[in-house]
C-alpha cells in the first residue's frame, strides 16, 4: 500500500513539473502558433538562476523568486527581440527559438560548465513527510502544492481578467481579435511572460527535485512538455494539466512494475496511439 | 457634397499567388445603407476584409479623412468601425457576456440597445457561444457593433446567410436601427433585404466594381440585375428558399 | 570553346575530382584545419563534413522539397549505425552482411514508423515524430539485455582491415566521399523526377494536389522511406568512421542540429543542406578544438567563454541568419545580386 502512495505522489510530483513546463508552451502554442523550442532554455535560466541565488546566501523561497523573475525578463526579453519582429513569419519564429535553444545551454555549459552542480537544497524541505503509512519526500509535495497554485492562478487570470478574455479569444481565433480593435500583440508578451514564469519556477523547483542542476535538463523536460501539450490539446491549460497527471502517474507505475525505461517509452508511444486516434488531442484543438 | 466616410481607389489583393482583386473603387457616404453586391467570387468579402487589412492589399482605403491602407487591422478598427463577419466571428469557448464583453471600447457600452433588440441575449448572459444557434450567434455579432457608441460606420458581410426568414426579419429591423445613427457597408446577396434596406449599391464583377449607384434603379432595371447579379426573378425566389 | 560556360555547368565534376584526389595532397590549410589536408586528422574531419552534409541533404529532402517538418530524422540514421552494429558485435556476421541487414533494417524501420507518422499533418505529424525518435533514444539508453551499451555507446568490432587504423582513413574518407555523391544523385534525381513535382506541389498547397486527384499520402511516405534509407546509410558510414554507435545520434536534440545545418545554408536548393552541413561540422570540431588549445584559453573571459561553446556560437548565428538571410547561405549569392540591381 505504502508502495502505491509513493509512487502516486511521486508521479503526481513529475506530473507537476511537466504540467509547470507545459502551461506556458500550451498557452505559447495556442494563442500564437508558435512552437517554443527555447522554452526548455528558460526553464534552465531559471534553474540556474536560483541555484546560484541559493548557492550566495539567499534562503530558498527567496532564490526561487529571483529565479522566476529572471526567467520572466528573459522570456519577455525573447518575444519582444525576436519573436515579435518575425511576425509574419511562423516557420522563421519556430526556427528562431531553435537557434536560442541551442544557444543558451551552450551558454550556461561555457560559464559554469557542462557538469550537473549540486542543488543547496534547504533542511526542511530535504526530509519526508507521512501520507497514508508511506514516507514521501517533501519536494514531491511542494512540486505538487506549487503546480495546483499555478493552475488555479492561470484558471482565475484566464476566466477572470480582461486580459484573461483576450487570451482566450486569441487562441480560438486571433484574427477575430484585430477585428475587435484589440492589439492581440499585448496578448503575446503576456503569455511569453506567463509561461516564462512558468518554465523558470519549473526549473528553480526542478533543482530542488533532482538535487542538481545541469544544462540539459532544460531540454530533456522540453520535450515531455510538448508530448503533454500536444496530449492535452494545444492551448488548453486543463487539458494540459489532466494529461500531465496521467503522464506522471503512467510513467511511475510503469517503471516499477516493468524493466526501468518502459515507462518513459510507454508515454512517447500512448501519444503515438492517442495522435492517431483522436487527431485533435484530448480536449480537442490541433492546428 | 460632403466627402464620403469611406473611399476605396484601386484596391488590390493578391492571396497566395492569385490575384482576388484588381482595383475596386468604392465610396460610403456619411449616411444610410451602401449594399455591395456580386456573383459569387466576385470579391465582396475579399474587399471588406482588405478594408479592414485582415488581407494584405494595395491602393489607397481613406477612412474618415485618414488613408490607412498601411494601417493594422487594430488601428483602423479603433477608429470606429463595427464588423460582422461573415462566419459571423464568434467566440465558440467564451459566454455571450463575454463575446460582447470583449467587444468593448467605450466607456458607456449601449447594453440597453444591444437588449432592447435582441432579448434573448440577456436570457443567455451565462449560455457558451457555440451552443447557440445560427440566428442567436448573428444576434451576438450584431449586437458587438452596436455597443460602441463611437462606432461610425459598421460593415456587415452577409448577416442573414442562411438564417430562417423570422431571423432574417429580426436582423433587417436591427440594421434599421444602426443605420438610423451610422452609415453601414452591407455585403448582402438577399435581394429583398437589399430593397428594403438600401439607398446605394455598388456591384462587382471578376474583382472590380462593375457599378455603382441608386439601389432602387438597378434592382428596378431587371436587364441590369439578372447580367451583374446573376438573378433574374425566379432565381431571387429560389435563393430564398434555399435559405431555409 | 566557351570557357566560363563549360565551367558554370561542369563544375561539380571538378570539384568532385578535387576532392577525390585530397588524400594525395599535402596541403596546409593553417586555421581550418590541424594538419595538412592529406593528414589523417584532416581527412577525417572532412569525411565527417561530408557525411553530414549528405546527411543535411537528405533531411532537406523531407524540409524543403515536400514540407515535411520531421523533428525524428536522426532515428534512422541511428537505427543503420546501431543495427549495423549489433549484427557485427551480437551476431557475428560479416561486416558487409551486416551493413546490408542493417541498412534494410533502416528502411523497413523509415517504411513503418512513417506510414504512421505520415497519417497526421503539419504539427501532429511533426510531435509524432519526435515522440518516435524520443522513444528510440530512451530505448537505446536503457540498454534493454545489455545489448546496446547504453550510455557509453557501443564500440564496433569485426569491421574489415582495410577500414580500421589511422593508415586507412584515406579509404574511409573516399567511402565518406562515395556516400555524398549517391545522396546528391538520389535526391537530384529525385527531385527532378514527376514524384519530385508532386512534392513542390504539396509543398506549396496540399490542398491543390488532392483537387488535382492524387492522394499526398503515397508520395510524402516515398521521400519520408527515400530520406530514411540515405540517413539508414549514413549511419552505416558514421559508423565506420567513428568505430561505435554512440545514443547521442539518436536525441532530438541531433535532428534540430541537421534542422540548424539545414536552413542555416539554405533549405529547398541544391547545394544548400550540404554547405550547411559541412560549415556546422567544421564549425563544431573546430572550434571545439580550438578552445582547449592556447589561442583561446589566452582571450579575456568575456570572449573565451563564449567562443569556448561552439553550440553557442552556431546558435546566434542560426538566429542572425533565421532573421536577416532567409535563403540561408546559398541564397546569399542572388540576394547580392539583387541588392546590386537594386542599387
Amino acid at each position: 500500500m505504502s508502495t502505491v502512495v509513493l509512487l502516486t505522489v511521486t508521479g503526481l510530483g513529475l506530473g507537476a513539473l511537466y504540467f509547470l513546463v507545459a502551461s506556458g508552451l500550451s498557452l505559447i502554442f495556442g494563442l500564437m502558433d508558435v512552437l517554443n523550442f527555447a522554452h526548455g532554455a528558460l526553464l534552465s535560466v531559471g534553474a540556474y538562476a536560483t541555484w546560484w541565488a541559493a548557492s550566495h546566501g539567499f534562503g530558498y523561497p527567496l532564490a526561487l523568486l529571483f529565479g522566476t523573475a529572471v526567467g520572466t525578463l528573459a522570456s519577455v526579453a525573447l518575444e519582444l527581440g525576436l519573436i515579435r519582429p518575425l511576425y509574419r513569419r511562423p516557420r522563421e519564429q519556430v526556427l528562431a527559438t531553435v537557434g536560442v535553444g541551442l544557444a543558451v545551454p551552450a551558454l550556461l555549459s561555457a560559464i559554469w560548465g557542462a557538469d550537473a552542480r549540486t542543488f543547496p537544497v534547504p533542511g526542511s524541505l530535504a526530509g519526508t513527510f507521512t501520507v497514508l503509512g508511506a514516507n514521501v519526500p517533501v519536494d514531491r509535495l511542494v512540486l505538487i502544492g506549487a503546480a495546483l497554485v499555478v493552475l488555479v492562478a492561470l484558471k482565475v487570470f484566464l476566466g477572470r481578467t480582461r486580459h484573461g478574455l483576450v487570451v482566450r479569444a486569441g487562441v480560438e481565433d486571433r484574427a477575430m481579435v484585430t477585428a475587435l480593435g484589440i492589439d492581440v500583440r499585448k496578448a503575446f508578451t503576456l503569455v511569453f511572460a506567463i509561461g516564462g514564469a512558468a518554465a523558470a519556477l519549473a526549473g528553480g523547483l526542478a533543482g530542488l527535485y533532482f538535487g542538481s542542476v545541469d544544462p540539459t535538463q532544460g531540454s530533456s523536460l522540453l520535450v515531455f512538455g510538448f508530448v503533454v501539450v500536444v496530449m492535452g490539446g494545444l492551448g488548453s491549460v486543463s487539458g494540459a494539466a489532466v494529461a500531465c497527471v496521467v503522464v506522471g502517474l503512467v510513467q511511475q507505475f510503469a517503471n516499477y512494475y516493468s524493466t526501468a525505461g518502459l515507462g518513459d517509452l510507454s508515454v512517447v508511444v500512448m501519444l503515438a496511439a492517442l495522435l492517431l486516434v483522436r487527431p485533435s488531442g484530448l480536449t480537442g484543438r490541433l492546428a | 457634397m460632403k466627402s464620403p466616410l469611406l473611399s476605396v481607389r484601386d484596391l488590390k489583393v493578391v492571396i497566395g499567388g492569385r490575384h482576388i482583386l484588381h482595383g475596386v473603387d468604392l465610396d460610403v457616404a456619411g449616411s444610410g445603407v451602401t449594399a455591395l453586391l456580386g456573383r459569387n467570387g466576385a470579391g465582396k468579402t475579399t474587399t471588406v476584409r482588405g478594408v479592414l487589412g485582415l488581407v494584405p492589399r494595395t491602393g489607397s482605403v481613406r477612412y474618415d479623412d485618414t488613408e490607412t491602407v498601411e494601417m493594422t487591422t487594430h488601428r483602423i478598427v479603433r477608429r470606429g468601425i463595427g464588423y460582422v463577419p461573415e462566419d459571423r466571428g464568434i467566440f465558440a469557448a467564451l459566454t455571450v457576456a463575454e463575446n460582447l464583453r470583449l467587444a468593448e471600447r467605450d466607456p458607456d457600452p449601449a447594453y440597453d440597445l444591444v437588449h432592447e433588440l435582441f432579448p434573448e441575449l440577456r436570457q443567455r448572459a451565462r449560455q457558451a457561444a457555440g451552443t447557440l444557434s445560427g440566428g442567436q450567434q448573428q444576434m451576438v455579432a450584431i449586437g458587438r457593433t452596436l455597443l460602441n457608441r463611437g462606432n461610425r460606420l459598421i460593415i456587415a458581410d452577409e448577416p442573414t446567410k442562411g438564417l430562417a426568414p423570422r431571423v432574417v426579419t429580426e436582423v433587417a429591423v436591427a440594421l434599421e436601427r444602426a443605420a438610423e445613427a451610422v452609415p453601414v457597408l452591407l455585403v448582402e446577396q438577399n435581394l429583398a433585404l437589399v430593397r428594403r434596406l438600401a439607398h446605394h449599391c455598388v456591384v462587382l464583377a471578376d474583382g472590380r466594381t462593375a457599378h455603382a449607384g441608386p439601389a432602387a434603379e438597378l434592382l428596378a432595371d431587371a436587364e441590369k440585375s439578372r447580367t451583374l447579379l446573376g438573378v433574374g426573378r425566379r432565381a431571387d425566389v429560389d435563393a430564398t428558399r434555399r435559405e431555409h | 570553346m566557351n570557357v566560363p560556360a563549360l565551367l558554370r555547368r561542369w563544375w561539380p565534376l571538378l570539384a568532385l575530382t578535387v576532392l577525390v584526389l585530397l588524400p594525395y595532397s599535402a596541403l596546409p590549410l593553417p586555421g581550418l584545419l590541424d594538419g595538412p589536408i592529406g593528414s589523417p586528422g584532416s581527412l577525417q574531419l572532412l569525411a565527417l563534413c561530408l557525411v553530414f552534409g549528405a546527411l543535411a541533404t537528405g533531411y532537406d529532402l523531407l524540409l524543403g522539397r515536400t514540407g515535411l517538418l520531421s523533428f525524428g530524422h536522426a532515428l534512422y540514421f541511428a537505427g543503420g549505425t546501431y543495427a549495423t552494429d549489433l549484427l557485427l558485435t551480437q551476431a557475428g556476421l560479416n561486416f558487409w552482411l551486416a551493413a546490408g541487414l542493417g541498412l534494410l533494417a533502416g528502411v523497413v524501420l523509415a517504411a513503418l514508423l512513417g506510414s504512421v507518422s505520415l497519417r497526421m499533418s503539419g504539427i501532429g505529424f511533426a510531435m509524432v515524430t519526435l515522440a518516435f525518435a524520443q522513444a528510440g533514444s530512451i530505448l537505446v539508453e536503457r540498454d534493454p539485455g545489455g545489448v546496446t551499451g547504453g550510455e557509453e555507446g557501443l564500440a564496433a568490432t569485426g569491421l574489415p582491415g582495410w577500414l580500421v587504423g589511422i593508415q586507412n582513413t584515406a579509404n574511409l574518407y573516399w567511402i565518406a566521399l562515395a556516400y555524398l555523391v549517391v545522396t546528391l544523385v538520389a535526391v537530384q534525381w529525385a527531385v527532378r523526377s514527376p514524384i519530385g513535382r508532386v512534392w513542390e506541389g504539396i509543398r506549396e498547397n496540399e490542398r491543390r494536389v488532392e483537387v488535382l486527384g492524387l492522394r499526398p499520402y503515397g508520395f510524402k511516405l516515398v521521400a519520408f522511406v527515400l530520406a530514411g534509407t540515405l540517413a539508414a546509410l549514413g549511419g552505416v558510414v558514421y559508423l565506420l568512421l567513428t568505430g561505435g554507435a554512440t545514443p547521442q545520434a539518436t536525441t532530438s536534440d541531433f535532428t534540430l542540429s541537421l534542422l540548424v545545418m539545414v536552413v542555416l545554408g539554405g533549405s529547398g536548393t541544391r547545394w544548400g543542406p550540404l554547405v550547411g552541413g559541412v560549415l556546422y561540422t567544421w564549425a563544431q570540431h573546430r572550434l571545439a578544438s580550438l578552445a582547449g588549445s592556447g589561442t583561446i584559453a589566452g582571450l579575456p573571459s568575456v570572449l573565451r567563454v563564449p567562443l569556448s561553446q561552439p553550440l553557442f556560437l552556431l546558435g546566434v548565428l542560426f538566429v542572425v541568419v533565421v532573421y536577416a538571410l532567409p535563403g540561408g547561405v546559398a541564397g546569399l549569392p542572388a540576394r547580392l545580386r539583387g541588392r546590386g540591381a537594386q542599387a
